[in-house]
């Protein structure tokens, strides 16, 4: 027998699969001595440097951009617990903005005018996180039985059924039942609770939010060690066994359910200790608040990042949570829009002549339809642009509509989507000869509508972000490609 | 007994239409084992089509043609529209990940739906918009059902959906393609090694489920009026719900299970409160999972190891 050109035949130990982690690409290009340095520091070392960065930010920005750091740093908590359920225990729970929406309105109740019941934070937060532990135990009772699609559509449902009641509590009939003698409005009903009060710890008041921002960076940075603790234990690799193989797991003796169970109870629990921060932050909790959106934000973060490693959660999360921020403000906006599609193309079309080919085409492209669009139809050139920088530089060639002419600019849409599918079907020139027209197209709806509707266009990049990292690089930024034992 | 028979035809016209939706999660499901989640987006794309004929062709108050040339146009606009995107959604979102773990589809398929979610709102706006039906077919239409009398197009309804179920189910048992489709649902491998071109399958599954789909869009405007962006969701749930207590996979079953969904929703809503009819669907979905997870009419699924 010849030895394997990896050095000597170990026992019990796969040959290939050992080495899949050599295999992995090396570094190369002109970042590759700092990432490799990055590569060799420990964890640990790693978490301070990242946490010693994150907790300089509110030092170089303005007041209310640490609110946006916040947001960030409650997003990326929501990922670290979702990465349980989903990236380790492999549950697809859709549920999980319930438990972040229980958290928020347990907090809001107990601490503000509305019951009035003014609990200490130090009473509040310890009840609140294990309350929530206890619906994630009861969410986990259908896990014994339903797996996949089921679970999913049980969750998901279950998490409707959550901001259904939050809405409509005031009109459920508990003043029929024996002990409830008046009408009990919990939750405020569509107008939700407003005036809840601030964290305050032992006597330190946690007002500003400059004291939140900190308050959820040492959470973040618990979190992280707990999770990696909990990830190199036993419990993380019974759940990335009962990931991988639900059925071989129970044959090893791993105890499915209650690995399940657990899985679904620290997501909640974390899931409702961010809610509290949240609805002190927000000094108040809404409905709305707790829609499908969040959930759809916070799975972006998760597989963006990479389900399953944590710092790659939290990187989603930073990204994610940045976004829709940036959308918010035009100019950035039309900068992350039209930096993105530069950079996407230039990355993906080789050789990079090609690129200068398309990008002349499409100028040229543009005049002209610009010419003879302006010729038959005055309307065409008649709106102005957004108003950035790089706005200005596509005034002259892309038609810009009147707001009336709504209609074209949807067909403009979908022929621009259209067009993008075509692309991926298509290969070398006659792919640049598809995407000029098609980035035109989409020039030209961002011009005219996508960038007054930050919100929609925020959902729209969140979708498709889903489908083509599933399609292009299903284990996330910064994830690892498993290694599939056939 | 008026009211009760009132109820009922209500949810005879609901269930049909959750029923036509139930069909096509349990066609893809029966052939991909994946829920497709993006299938209520599908149908309120078929809804706005429908809308868009409508009003093309002059608006419910001053149709330039007849009728019912009016109605078969909007179902036709539905089918065309519906089944453009639920081919599209397959060939891109679901065909690149058909070898991926399960998870991988399902979450693409979540993206997909927000997707077209979020295209609804930014082309037809948060608004919703009416057919309003009653100007193009006056109330006074009806045929006498018992001591009530049923609307014209909640009869159209009911009819066409249940002609479309016994095509659906002629197809599936009789034709080379309904067998095809049987054959790829039953076991993908071994159809493929047939010579059974099992892509095709999935995209003529996903086009008749599509534009079943769109055909219950148009039918909801028809009798309930008011389309909007978000209109796909819920009813995307319920009709899931339909094909899993009728049992997943199974056609009969989808059909019987969308009309049991319909009946309890109408029913709930008549007798206990509209508050409480997601919650009693949501019960239904429950127990059936629980106690009997194949469905009423499903077969139990082995699991090889």
């Amino acid at each position: 027998m010849t030895s394997p050109p990896g050095g000597e035949v170990r026992i019990g130990v796969d040959q290939w699969v050992e080495q899949s982690d050599e295999r992995r690409e090396q570094h190369t290009g002109w970042t590759a001595p700092a990432r490799r340095a990055f590569d060799q520091l420990t964890p640990g070392w790693r978490l301070a440097l990242v946490a010693t960065a994150a907790a300089a930010y509110p030092f170089f920005v303005r007041g209310s951009d640490v609110r946006i750091g916040i947001s960030v740093l409650l997003l990326a908590m929501l990922a670290l617990g979702l990465n349980v359920v989903v990236g380790w225990a492999g549950l697809l729970d859709l549920g999980y903005i319930a438990f972040y929406g229980f958290g928020a309105y347990f907090y809001a109740i107990v601490t503000s005018d509305h019951l009035p019941a003014h609990w200490p934070t130090e009473v509040a937060i310890p009840v609140i996180v294990v309350a929530t532990g206890i619906v994630g135990v009861i969410l986990s009772l259908p896990s014994r039985r339903l797996v996949g699609d089921y679970l999913a559509i049980m969750t998901l449902f279950f998490s409707q059924i959550f901001l259904e009641l939050v809405i409509n509590f005031q009109r459920l009939p508990f003043d029929r039942l024996p002990f409830v003698s008046e009408d009990l409005d919990l939750t405020g009903g569509s107008n939700g609770i407003p005036g809840v009060e601030d964290w305050q710890l032992f006597g330190y008041h946690i007002n500003t939010f400059n004291r939140y921002y900190y308050l959820s960076l040492a959470l973040v940075v618990l979190l992280i060690i707990g999770l990696h603790n909990i990830d190199k234990s036993r419990t993380g690799r019974a759940w990335r066994a009962l990931r991988e193989d639900t059925l071989a797991a129970e044959h090893m003796t791993t105890p499915v359910n209650t690995m399940k169970m657990l899985a679904f109870v620290v997501g909640a629990a974390i899931a409702g200790l961010t809610g509290t921060i949240f609805a002190a932050v927000q000094v108040g909790v809404f409905p709305a608040n707790f829609e499908l959106l969040l959930l759809i934000t916070i799975y972006a973060a998760v597989i963006l990042g990479g389900s399953g490693s944590l710092s790659g959660v939290v990187l989603g999360a930073v990204v994610v949570a940045y976004v829709p921020e940036v959308l918010r403000d035009p100019s950035k906006a039309g900068w992350l829009f039209y930096g993105g599609l530069a950079v996407v193309l230039i990355l993906t079309i080789k050789p990079w002549q090609r690129v200068l080919i398309l990008g002349g085409g499409l100028v040229g492209f543009g005049f002209l339809v610009r010419a003879v669009a302006s010729n038959i139809w005055d309307e065409s050139i008649a709106g102005t642009a957004s108003g950035s920088f790089a706005s200005r530089a596509v005034d002259g060639w892309v038609l810009i509509l009147d707001a009336q002419a709504d209609v074209i600019t949807n067909y403009a849409f979908v022929a621009a989507i259209a067009g993008f599918l075509a692309v991926t079907l298509v290969k070398g020139w006659w792919r640049i000869a598809l995407l000029i027209p098609t980035i035109y197209l989409a020039v030209l709806v961002w011009e005219n509508k996508l960038v007054d509707q930050t919100s929609v266009t925020r959902q729209l990049l969140f979708g498709g972000a889903l489908v083509v990292m599933m399609a292009v690089r299903p284990q996330g930024l910064l994830g690892t490609r498993r290694v599939e034992i056939i | 007994m008026e009211f009760f028979l009132q109820q009922t035809v209500n949810g005879l016209t609901l269930g049909s239409v959750y029923a036509l939706l139930a069909l096509g999660y349990s066609m893809v499901y029966g052939i991909l084992k994946l829920l497709n989640f993006a299938h209520g987006e599908v149908y309120m794309f078929g809804a706005f089509a429908g809308y868009g004929v409508l009003t093309v062709l002059g608006g419910a108050s001053s149709p330039v043609v007849p009728v019912w040339l009016l109605i078969t146009l909007m179902f036709a606009g539905a089918i065309v529209v519906s089944s453009a995107i639920g081919v599209a959604l397959e060939r891109f979102a679901y065909r690149p990940l058909r070898e991926a773990p399960r998870i991988a589809p399902l979450i693409s398929a979540i993206g997909a739906s927000f997707f077209l979610q979020a295209a609804a709102l930014l082309m037809f706006g948060s608004r919703s918009r009416s057919y309003s039906t009653p100007t193009l077919v006056d109330f006074s239409t009806s045929i006498p059902f018992g001591p009530i009398r049923v609307w014209m197009v909640r009869v159209l309804v009911i009819v066409t959906a249940v002609v479309l179920m016994v095509l659906l189910t002629l197809w599936v048992s009789r034709t080379r393609t309904g067998k095809a489709v049987r054959a790829v649902s039953f076991d993908r491998e071994a159809a493929a090694m047939m010579g059974i071109d099992v892509d095709k399958v999935i995209v003529v599954t996903f086009l008749i489920g599509s534009a079943l789909a769109g055909v219950a869009g148009v039918m909801v405007g028809l009798v309930f009026g008011r389309i909007f962006h978000l209109m796909g969701f819920f009813a995307g749930l319920k009709a899931f719900t339909a094909a899993v207590v009728g049992g997943i996979g199974s056609i009969p079953g989808a059909m019987l299970g969308g009309l049991l969904i319909g009946l309890a929703e109408a029913y709930s809503t008549g007798y206990i409160g509209a508050l409480y009819q997601n919650l009693i669907v949501f019960g239904i979905l429950i127990v059936v999972l629980l106690v009997r997870p194949r469905g009423l009419l499903g077969r139990p699924e082995l699991v090889k190891v």
